[in-house]
């Protein structure tokens, strides 16, 4: 099944469903499918290339790519006979962008630590 | 007050943010560890925070909300999972709904704090680890109004510096 935008939009603009969720939650959970999925935020990789990278067997690989599929971090397109995987651009850019915001709010509070702690020197 | 280095990474949805206090890490410890000194900082500027309850022991749990300029409310809570003062602490800090208990439809993100001692002071390492983008908006949403907000805060602490 491809996941398009549409799919996607719904997922994440509208309340997750606990479903979609334990999907995520799933797919992020497991060291291979992660290493699966930042290979893929680097460069398109074909399944068999990634197979290669594990000790596993391909049906295996493929399994993990099908799980990261499922919660619309990827997306698999034939061509020829190779199965492409690329990250799902959307939700790499999102994940971006809100990594940049959590940043600048750790900044905010690692100040205003440095104040309380001056504070606290003031005092005692 | 240094930031000594900050990490995104999109694809494990994790921020690892380091920097450096002058003060011990028994100092830095207390600012995590007594609620009156940790509702100065959890929260932004315009969004104050109070914590309800504070149970700094493992299994303990703590009940918070922030307030914004136009009083609206955004409660969130934390579980400890590790506290190994002055050095390590770890917690799950979610979303609560409008009883100030944790939602169940929302999961927790997993934060982990370390101090170690340096010849000036203390470095701490943040490591705040998400499982999805709508996660990270939540959790950015208790509390957080988006650019403008933030900048104004910024040119506030210029002007105070």
């Amino acid at each position: 099944m491809e996941v398009g935008p549409l799919i996607y939009n719904q997922m994440v603009v509208d309340t997750l469903s606990d479903d979609e969720v334990d999907r995520l939650f799933h797919a992020l959970a497991d060291a291979t499918r992660r290493d699966i999925l930042r290979r893929s935020v680097a460069g398109e990789q074909c399944v068999s290339a990634l197979a290669g990278h594990y000790q596993m067997s391909f049906a295996a690989v493929q399994k993990h790519v099908a799980v990261l599929e499922r919660a619309s971090l990827v997306t698999k397109h034939k061509r020829g006979r190779e199965q492409i995987v690329r990250a799902y651009e959307p939700t790499v850019q999102r994940a971006r962008h809100l990594l940049e915001d959590i940043e600048e709010l750790w900044r905010q509070r690692a100040a205003r630590i440095s104040e309380v702690l001056a504070q606290q020197k003031g005092t005692s | 007050m240094t930031v000594v280095s900050s990490k995104k990474d999109a694809s494990e949805l994790t921020l690892t943010f380091v920097t450096e206090f002058d003060a011990t890490p028994e100092d830095v410890w207390q600012v995590w560890s007594n609620p009156r000194l940790l509702e100065k900082w959890w929260g932004p500027y315009a969004y104050p925070a109070t914590f309800v309850r504070h149970d700094f022991v493992v299994g303990g749990e703590s009940r918070y909300f922030m307030t914004g300029p136009q009083g609206q409310i955004a409660p969130g809570w934390w579980c400890m999972e590790s506290i190994e003062p002055p050095r390590r602490l770890a917690f799950a800090n979610g979303v609560a709904g409008d009883d100030g208990e944790p939602r169940s439809d929302m999961p927790p993100m997993a934060a982990s704090m370390t101090l170690e001692a340096t010849s000036s002071g203390t470095r701490m390492t943040v490591v705040s680890r998400f499982i999805s983008t709508e996660q990270m908006e939540k959790y950015l949403e208790m509390g957080m109004e988006e650019g403008m907000g933030q900048a104004l805060t910024q040119i506030d602490a210029l002007l105070a510096a």
